[in-house]
């Protein structure tokens, strides 16, 4: 943890934060004393080349692997293995890599499944308002299977999907993956609408032009540890960065 | 079932194109080769029953019979056909002890149904005695196949496909021999009410049909439709669906897997308890080997329908029911077989092994379609 990061909004309580976390698969050490604090109201990024470490980071932290060492705190409470469902729970959602949506049902199904744990059936359904306003697309094609809709409007949908559990903290896993340079731009367009809505998100990017332009602090993993954080505009400016992350040999 | 049979490392593109060229002509050939000697062998036989003397032919009246019977007894494998598929559906596994969940609602039932026969009860009150009899043969299936997933199955969830497999096995066989200990190995005679007597029928839209087969389908369908309806409309349902589509995904929604996977047995056990007294009303009799040739036949009925699929089991057990009861008549009494009707299972094979060689993804399966 840097200075700087160490006194960003000092003494108050992140939404999410990860504590001196490793984990292994096996015998793989995959990740080793990773340290992040995510505010509330904050847009953070962890930036990383492939298989350094991204997606073990949101798996640790909603339980579909246990840390070997460390602790996830949500909201100062230790949540560190505890089974996913209850992580959704408490108000941690994903929007997973490659959108994984539910293919073979509409996408109204999808939606309600987001919702799946809500008890407060008004605010729901103001909810899913919210997300068919910010993205009418969406509501165009309600009774169509999830499966048969292009990239980007499944992208919307996992988006959506992952609203309408009114998430505290929102976690997304490449969301540029796999999408055509126009989409991309229109993806990162939706993250900061989705911002605006006052949403606290960690996004986990390769693109890191691309997230650093939208989020207010960054931390960089290399095969499994964090060499270097701050903010998104210190790490746009950083030499090192700008060497190593953003085309710049 | 196509992903099971990858035994071989995936060959290099290049040597994959070739093989492709020379195996593709082939099986295509063998597949070909096949379909014409199957089409000629039941145009033949059916030819030859057809035209067989005035005296040795069945009267339209004995065809129509058979229909009917093959459509109730398709209503029985229909039941357990969607036990099958639906724990395909959640955990891509055949769940070898299904014929065996079956077996004990049967078992179970013949209890009660004994017991209320002796009694008078079964005779006085058959609507009464029935409505017992059935929850309890529901009761008793739904909690045997809860048990095998928690006991047998949960604790593989992560091992290989074949380490479940051979549990099934296990599992089958340890309930039969239980079966067998608890209950004896003699086949006993599972009592019918009187007003369901295998002379009664009912006539229904001009078509006469012995009463334990009107109940045999209207039971069979009423849980389809209830099934169906279970699964797309209800929140467990689309629980369920969104288990069989992608597990991890399910639980990052709140779902608990562990539940529904459970919840999924055990609709597939009360289907076939409902079964189980389909059967002994129907065949008046119980044992301990009861489960084995229904539940491989319902099991070839899901493939045949396309495992996974809902429609594609109640459609399987339907066509394999009518294949049974109309296939023999029609194909071997021209060659003068002394008894055609015990050659039932051997169509039951020839059906498995001929779906998996033309179709595996059964009728209504290319693999993704309605995929419970
Ligand atoms: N289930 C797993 N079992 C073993 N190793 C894994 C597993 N998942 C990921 N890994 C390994 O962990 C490392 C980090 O993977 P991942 O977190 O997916 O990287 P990223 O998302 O940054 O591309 C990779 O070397 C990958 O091969
Ligand atoms: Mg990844």
């Amino acid at each position: 943890m840097t200075a700087e990061d160490q006194a960003h909004r000092d003494g108050e309580q992140p939404v999410l934060e990860l504590r001196h976390v490793s984990t292994h698969y096996g015998l793989v050490s995959v990740l080793r004393d990773v340290n992040v604090r995510i505010l509330r109201g904050e847009m953070v990024c962890l930036l990383g080349g492939n298989a350094s470490g991204k997606t073990t980071t949101l798996k640790t932290i909603l339980g579909y692997v246990k840390p070997s060492d460390g602790d996830v705190l949500l909201d100062g409470e230790i949540v560190t293995g505890l089974p996913t469902m209850q992580l959704v729970a408490r108000g941690v959602s994903m929007v997973p890599e490659n959108r994984r949506l539910f293919s073979n049902m509409t996408v109204a199904e999808n939606l309600e499944l987001g919702g799946y744990l809500r008890k407060d059936k008004d605010k729901l359904a103001a909810d899913r308002e919210q997300v068919l306003q910010t993205f009418p697309r969406v509501r165009e094609r309600l009774k169509q299977k999830a499966g048969t809709l292009s990239g980007g409007e499944q992208q919307m949908v996992a988006m959506g999907r992952a609203l309408m559990a009114d998430p505290k903290v929102l976690l997304m896993d490449e969301p540029s993956m796999g999408l055509a340079p126009v989409l991309v731009e229109q993806v990162f367009e939706i993250i900061r609408q989705i911002r605006a809505l006052g949403k606290t998100i960690f996004v986990v990017e390769q693109n890191a032009n691309m997230a650093l332009s939208i989020a207010d602090r960054g931390y960089v993993l290399q095969t499994g540890e964090i060499v270097l954080s701050g903010d998104a505009q210190e790490l746009l400016n950083d030499p090192l960065m700008r060497q190593a992350y953003l085309g710049e040999l | 079932m196509a992903e099971g049979t990858d035994l071989q490392p995936a060959p290099s593109p290049a040597t994959a194109r070739l093989g492709r060229l020379q195996r593709l002509p082939l099986r295509r050939l063998i597949q070909i080769v096949l379909a014409i000697l199957i089409i000629g062998f039941v145009v033949l036989g059916t030819y030859k029953t057809l035209n067989l003397p005035p005296d040795e032919r069945y009267d339209p009246s004995t065809w129509k019979a058979f229909v009917i019977s093959g459509v109730a007894q398709g209503g029985i494998y229909a039941l357990i056909a969607l036990g099958y598929t639906l724990v395909y559906g959640v955990l891509r596994m055949i769940n070898f002890a299904h014929g065996e969940v079956f077996m004990m609602g049967c078992f179970a039932s013949f209890f009660f149904a004994d017991a209320y026969a002796s009694s008078g009860l079964l005779n006085r009150h058959p609507f009464y005695a029935l409505a017992i009899i059935f929850a309890i043969a529901m009761l008793t299936s739904c909690l045997i196949a809860m048990l095998l997933e928690r006991v047998a199955y949960r604790p593989l969830r992560n091992s290989p496909r074949l380490v479940p497999l051979i549990t099934a096995i296990g599992a089958s066989l340890f309930l039969q021999n239980t079966a067998f200990g608890l209950f004896g190995p003699q086949t006993q005679a599972y009592p019918v009410p009187d007003v369901l007597g295998g002379d009664r029928t009912w006539t229904i839209l001009g078509i006469t049909m012995q009463r334990i087969q009107v109940v045999v389908i209207v039971t069979a369908v009423v849980a389809v439709i209830g099934l169906t309806l279970f699964i797309s409309r209800t929140r467990t349902g689309r629980s369920i669906r969104a288990v069989a589509e992608d597990r991890e995904i399910a639980s990052l929604m709140g779902i608990d897997v562990d539940r529904t996977i459970m919840i999924t047995f055990a609709l597939g056990g009360l289907l076939a308890g409902v079964a189980g007294v389909q059967f002994g009303l129907t065949f008046g009799q119980v044992s301990p080997y009861i489960g084995f040739t229904p539940g491989i036949a319902a099991f070839t009925a899901s493939v045949l329908g396309g495992i996974g699929s809902i429609g594609g089991a109640a459609l399987g057990g339907l066509l394999l029911g009518l294949l049974q009861a109309v296939g023999p008549p029609l194909l071997f009494t021209g060659f003068n077989i002394p008894a055609p009707f015990q050659l039932q299972d051997v169509i039951t094979f020839s059906v498995l092994v001929l779906v998996l060689i033309f179709r595996p993804g059964g009728i209504l399966g290319s693999g993704e379609a309605e995929k419970v």
